[in-house]
């Protein structure tokens, strides 16, 4: 194949380059978008290191860079507050804690759906666990809301109705850990359940069967032939993730504790934290700083997380 | 005969866990199922709940007395709310239309093993997955540089690319596309442009589906660049409206103390809870509607884009 397009290659110059030019045509729109809105924002990056100028009429977007000062990595100070280590410790407990607990019960629901023989009330499970993967989560909020809403919540309620003192549930944080685990727990598990589900649906039945003839039970069979096939994808998976370690998802973060600020403690998160601090303070440069960082980070994890997984078995690495 | 359907019987349940064991999962994902949909159903039953009825035993499954209150609140908002339907839809059809288009005539050319910048173009995309300049400077350059602040750009532009959904696609190429076709209509003298759209895009109709479909729901869930680079209330999708009352009705109830008199008239004005149950009905309502359709087409496709890029 490629000797004979090497063969070809000389003959059809005028004709391929007419090709590629119509193919760049193709391209065109999309990687002006991607130079626009993602590559150009990087050279922003440079006001990390700046104390940024507002823009004016007579100095405009870029040039108003030009006039700002250098402060090297001022900063970055923000680092050493308590604040920062409180979003710090929230976004990396949060998500270290969801990539297990989400891996265990998406594999545990996935292999379980996998074994049931009324192929038509697992697909029912299925379709009914995606649901919550495509709502928002400023509509989550709600839903939440009508079981803790502190007058007529249904929990709050039942609380009343046994003699119990209500919880106040939006204005105390240690609650909120595992109510926003729930949270991210009953919108996800749909989506990655979904994904282990036709890996597993994939592997050749003979396997199990051949397994079984050698005298396997059901659970070895999980351990010897299931788990194996589910390894790559489990791998891509948790690259990706790794690589997001220090990504929140805003949403949940900022609507379902309805911006409640006796939660910040345990709600506030890197990218809740970029957001409010250019909102209230308007400091460019720190949240550039903090949203440097971030990307910064995840981009290491990310490579790092590769890096070690093509050293232990090449063929499941992503890149 | 009655020993012969007993062994089949049993052979049906050769290399199967036992029927205990199925119970047991059967009631396990079963609880699990009613977790994801019961919230939903709830604030439905709310929405349609009388306000008579909340006061006295709250939000419940089965209220004292039902209503359709909140929902001639919601109709009395008036221009705001179907202004805010309208820039859902809007914002959904046309971002998603556009979006589409793009997301495919980018994967095509990554498809095409003879496109030399192929391996240049795949990793162009794929870079701005792993790094990026950050919110700050993104919306810098979005606001101050391209001009999106208060109109429709702002809702649309940032988001028509998205990395994930070019992978999607272009495995939709790779794995439904044979590469002779190509070439055949290459040689019967068709140019790439009517190659793509006579030839190649009925294969990937699958495809455009998915790709489409997940757009349109990024694009009707979308809040977040409202809340970025939208003041105006004139363009304000849904989610965003819904959100707008939330802060309202915490405002005016965090503050009534301070308020006094003024308060009692912003209360009286307040949409009140019901409604705004209405309201979430009428943004989940589309989804739910279209949702056992579309399904099927996202499940192949996250299926596709998650087998390695």
């Amino acid at each position: 194949m490629l000797r004979h397009q090497a063969a070809r290659r000389p003959v059809m110059g005028s004709a391929g380059r007419k090709k590629t030019l119509w193919l760049l045509t193709m391209v065109a729109p999309g990687a002006i978008w991607l130079i626009l809105i993602r590559y150009l924002p990087m050279f922003g990056i440079v006001m990390a290191f700046l104390d940024y100028r507002l823009p004016t009429r007579k100095m405009p977007f870029p040039i108003n860079l030009l006039h700002s000062d250098w402060v090297g990595l001022d900063n970055f100070q923000f680092l050493f507050t308590s604040d920062a280590l409180t979003m710090i410790r929230n976004t990396l407990g949060y998500n270290i804690v969801w990539i297990a607990l989400g891996l265990v019960l998406a594999v545990a629901l996935a292999i379980m759906m996998s074994e049931l023989t009324k192929k038509f009330l697992a697909k029912t499970y299925q379709t009914l666990m995606f649901f919550p993967y495509f709502l928002s989560w400023v509509v989550a909020a709600y839903f939440l809301f009508a079981f803790l809403d502190p007058t007529n919540g249904m929990i709050v309620r039942a609380q009343k109705a046994a003699g119990v003192t209500p919880i106040d549930w939006y204005n105390e944080p240690k609650y909120w850990p595992v109510i926003l685990t729930i949270c991210s727990m009953w919108k996800n598990t749909g989506y990655s359940t979904v994904l282990y589900l036709s890996a597993i649906t994939g592997i050749d039945r003979s396997q199990y069967e051949a397994a079984a003839v050698d005298g396997a039970t059901k659970w070895q069979q999980m351990l010897h032939v299931t788990l194996p096939h589910l390894k790559p994808i489990i791998i891509v998976l948790l690259i990706m993730n790794v690589g997001k370690i220090f990504n929140a998802d805003f949403g949940l973060f900022w609507s379902v504790p309805m911006n409640s600020a006796p939660l910040f403690p345990v709600t506030q998160v890197v990218d809740t934290y970029v957001y409010r601090s250019y909102k209230f303070t308007g400091d460019v440069g720190m949240s550039t700083a903090a949203g440097f960082l971030q990307n910064l980070v995840g981009f290491i994890c990310i490579m790092g997380a590769n890096a070690i997984v093509r050293r232990l078995d090449a063929d499941s690495s992503l890149f | 005969m009655t020993a012969l359907s007993h062994r089949k019987g049993h052979a049906l349940r050769l290399n199967q866990v036992s029927a205990g064991t199925e119970l047991i999962f059967h009631i396990i994902l079963g609880l699990f199922a009613a977790c994801c949909i019961l919230p939903f159903i709830f604030v439905v039953i709310i929405s349609f709940s009388a306000e008579s009825s909340i006061k006295t035993i709250g939000y419940s499954f089965v209220p004292a007395q039902w209503s359709l209150e909140a929902y001639r609140q919601v109709f009395k908002l008036g221009d705001q709310l179907w202004l805010s339907y309208f820039n859902s839809f809007f914002i959904t059809i046309v971002g998603t239309v556009v979006s589409v288009a793009i997301c495919v005539l980018y994967a095509y050319p990554l498809f095409r093993k003879d496109f030399k910048l192929r391996g240049f173009f795949t990793f162009f995309s794929f870079f701005t997955m792993i790094f990026g300049g950050g919110l700050i400077p993104t919306y810098i350059v979005c606001k101050n540089l391209l001009g999106m602040s208060n109109n429709y750009a702002a809702l649309i532009v940032p988001m028509l690319v998205n990395p994930f959904n070019i992978i999607i696609m272009r495995t939709f190429f790779q794995t439904s596309v044979p590469f002779d076709l190509i070439e055949a209509a290459t040689i019967d003298g068709s140019g790439e442009y009517s190659t793509l759209t006579r030839v190649i895009l009925p294969i990937v109709k699958p495809g455009i589906a998915t790709v489409a479909l997940l757009t349109a729901l990024a694009y009707w869930n979308e809040w977040f660049l409202c809340l970025l680079y939208i003041t105006d209330r004139h363009l304000y999708p849904l989610q965003y409206l819904l959100m707008e009352m939330q802060r309202n009705a915490e405002f005016i109830s965090r503050n009534s103390s301070v308020m006094g008199a003024a308060s009692a008239e912003a209360v009286r004005n307040l949409p009140n809870q019901t409604m705004r149950m209405a309201v979430v009905v009428f943004i989940v309502l589309p989804i739910a509607c279209a949702y056992p359709f579309f399904q099927r087409y996202v499940v192949a496709g996250l299926t596709i884009g998650s087998v390695k890029g």
